[in-house]
């Protein structure tokens, strides 16, 4: 099992070596640069900043110095926001977006594997129905469709829940942005163990369990243990979208988490800043896969063998 | 817990296939509604109305009582003239207008100008020329969704809209298709060191935030139609290419696939004329479901100011538009968002319809 996390953190390393590479010459490919303002600097000035930040030397040796720093676990100073590092900002921004996604992961998992086990055990029942339309429905509903609809709903008209800000991170800041966060999350769960755990309930072992008498609430754990890899891998992609933030919501809702920092980095040609936050973009994603991988592998022991 | 009756798995499978098919027609219908629309709405997509902004949704004709006063205030402001009396017999106006340094005839093509009126006609002159007589008929104009901020018609741009969110959602979606199907049957089809190396590169290109590299592209290089189309169709061929190679893995131990390659059928042929013809099924199903992923993707892009751009619309844009000024006028979001969400739905609910169809034993 050690050895299987090793050799996936190492195959990991060429992965986050291209994003780096790649999001590094793409930024300096494209035209424009951190300290176009919109009143010009005078060449001197514009000169002088350039050389503080080593903007001016050859392409390859930046390159080289940031992998360098990078090494030391230093993601650079930004260059939008004076005097911050990049890792302080996202020391910032990540709490942010975790608390969220954190949240909106375990509505959409609680209630969509809930509905489906539900769907699944009853079909043609009554929530079984409702989910065929209900799924497609909340899937097809884009986040920066729901987000304004809620704040005018609880915010404006019914004035139960704070329209915007982040509030120190009071309990009613959070309400609208994670059910915007988990809504469409909730259908496609609720399809994928529906149509995971029918699949299982129509198998041999279930059929024999069930023939020898178990208790049906025994049979359904035992299926569901194995209706549960497909969502268990899915939740891994899933999980780290949702924890480095959904771009749009916190860009609605005023939320100062990593994908408004993102955004503005980007905007404002903040190098460091972008480079720092699709890194730990990157980073969450591989090691959330591996989280998956390795849960996968606890609910199902061929899987062990394999690895 | 029974096993389910057959009847009753039938009927569940009816009602589906009835919904799979309420969504074509629904599908089929905005598509029409959006290719030839636009010509019978009597109104052009960019043609604003400066006095009717912000109109709700309603069959009243337009301008009505309450905008033509306001908008006879602002012509009359335009044309340097007073407004002297006006007199309203049912579908004309009678204005009498005056000036101390006389009445310019020429100003008088403003009243056209702003869409509300007719060609006017001076009908008495008098104090020679310091003050005008003029009939102009009222036009009876129709915003079935109301206009929006610049006072265009919003289902004009509604319908133009979706043709740019409908022909993105289809080429990104073709793309992708072909890059998907051709990468995941030669992965499949040839097996092996090629197989294992083609789908380890495809796991990696899964661990990268793409849409962060989208968005960045977008940012980075000036937004336009055929970037965001290679940018989206990049994104999303990953999933189509798993899919057939899944089903190619398991068609190339076929019988018919075995005869072919005896007789001597090099692998392009099996590939483009055995291999790809039988994944048919679930790629259906994976492309009904990517044009969706595809359309929310761009009106998503459209949404932060990185996708289409003015000009051109989109229902991205026209949501975007909307919930800015959600407060003021809630039509303005509600229409493009009932477009935007009705196709995703009817699309996704089509594609459901495809998979259960296809596959017998679910449903």
């Amino acid at each position: 099992m050690i050895r299987f996390i090793v050799r996936r953190i190492a195959q990991s390393i060429p992965t986050l070596l291209a994003v780096i590479t790649v999001s590094f010459f793409l930024m300096r490919l494209a035209p424009g640069g951190p300290f176009d303002l919109e009143r010009p600097l005078a060449p001197a000035a514009m000169e002088n900043l350039r050389r503080v930040y080593g903007l001016d030397r050859p392409l390859i040796v930046q390159f080289g110095s940031y992998l360098a720093s990078l090494a030391h676990g230093d993601l650079g100073p930004s260059f939008s926001f004076r005097d911050m590092r990049v890792l302080d900002l996202i020391a910032r921004g990540l709490p942010v977006s975790a608390t969220l996604g954190g949240l909106a992961l375990l509505l959409a998992a609680g209630l969509g594997v809930g509905l489906g086990v539900a769907a699944a055990l009853q079909r043609g029942g009554a929530i079984d129905r409702l989910l065929g339309i209900g799924a497609a429905l909340t899937v097809s509903l884009p986040s920066f469709v729901v987000a304004p609809l809620l704040q005018i709903a609880f915010g404006l008209s019914l004035r139960w829940l704070p329209l915007s800000g982040w509030g120190d991170g009071a309990p009613s800041h959070l309400v609208l942005p994670v059910v915007t966060l988990a809504l469409p999350q909730v259908g496609a769960l609720a399809r994928l163990t529906r149509a995971s755990l029918g699949e299982v309930l129509r198998t041999q072992p279930v059929r024999t369990m069930r023939s020898l008498g178990l208790p049906p609430m025994r049979v359904t754990r035992h299926a569901l243990r194995g209706a549960l890899l497909p969502v268990v891998a899915y939740l891994g992609p899933l999980a780290a979208s949702l924890l480095t933030g959904s771009v749009v919501v916190e860009t609605i809702f005023g939320l100062p988490g990593i994908g408004r920092y993102f955004v503005e980095g980007a905007l404002n040609r903040d190098y460091t800043l972008v480079m720092g936050t699709v890194l730990l973009v990157a980073g969450l994603v591989i090691a959330l896969n591996l989280l998956a991988d390795l849960a996968c592998a606890w609910l199902d022991p061929r899987l062990r063998v394999a690895t | 817990m029974a096993a389910p009756r057959p009847a009753r798995g039938i009927f569940t499978r009816l009602v589906r296939m009835r919904s799979a098919l309420a969504a074509l027609a629904v599908l089929i219908l905005i598509a029409l509604a959006c290719l030839v629309g636009p010509g019978l709405t009597g109104h052009d997509a960019d043609r604003a109305y400066p006095d009717l902004r912000q109109l709700p949704a309603g069959l009243a004709a337009q301008p009505d009582a309450a905008h033509l006063g306001p908008a006879l205030e602002r012509l009359a402001f335009r044309m340097r003239v007073r407004l002297e009396a006006v007199v309203r017999d049912g579908d004309t106006l009678r204005l009498t207008l005056g000036s101390d340094a006389g009445v310019d005839r020429r100003s008088l093509v403003y009243l056209p100008r702003s869409g509300l009126f007719g060609t006017p006609a001076i009908t008495e002159e008098r104090d020679g020329g310091r003050s005008l007589v003029v009939t102009v008929p009222i036009r009876s104009l129709h915003f079935l969704l109301g206009t929006d901020v610049q006072g265009r018609d919003l289902l004009t741009r509604c319908l133009t809209a979706g043709r740019v969110s409908l022909a993105i959602g289809l080429a990104a979606s073709l793309v992708a298709l072909l890059v998907g199907v051709a990468y995941g049957a030669t992965a499949g089809f040839l097996g092996g060191v090629i197989d294992a190396a083609m789908m380890r590169f495809v796991d990696v290109l899964y661990a990268l935030p793409f849409v962060f590299f989208v968005i960045l592209l977008l940012v980075f290089f000036r937004p336009s139609l055929t970037l965001m189309l290679v940018a989206i169709a990049a994104v999303e061929w990953l999933d189509m290419a798993r899919v057939v190679r899944a089903q190619t893995l398991s068609l190339r131990e076929r019988d018919f696939v075995r005869a072919a390659q005896a007789l001597g059928v090099g692998a392009p042929g099996i590939i483009t004329r055995h291999i790809v013809p039988n994944t048919l099924g679930p790629v259906a199903v994976t492309a009904t479901l990517l044009v969706p992923q595809v359309i929310l993707l761009e009106s998503f892009l459209s949404f932060l100011g990185l996708g289409v751009q003015e000009p051109q619309t989109s229902w991205g844009v026209l949501v975007a538009d909307g919930a800015r000024s959600i407060e003021a006028a809630p039509h303005m979001l509600a229409a493009p968002a009932l477009f935007l969400i009705a196709t995703l739905v009817a699309l996704n609910l089509f594609g459901d319809g495809l998979a259960d169809a296809l596959d017998p034993q679910a449903g």
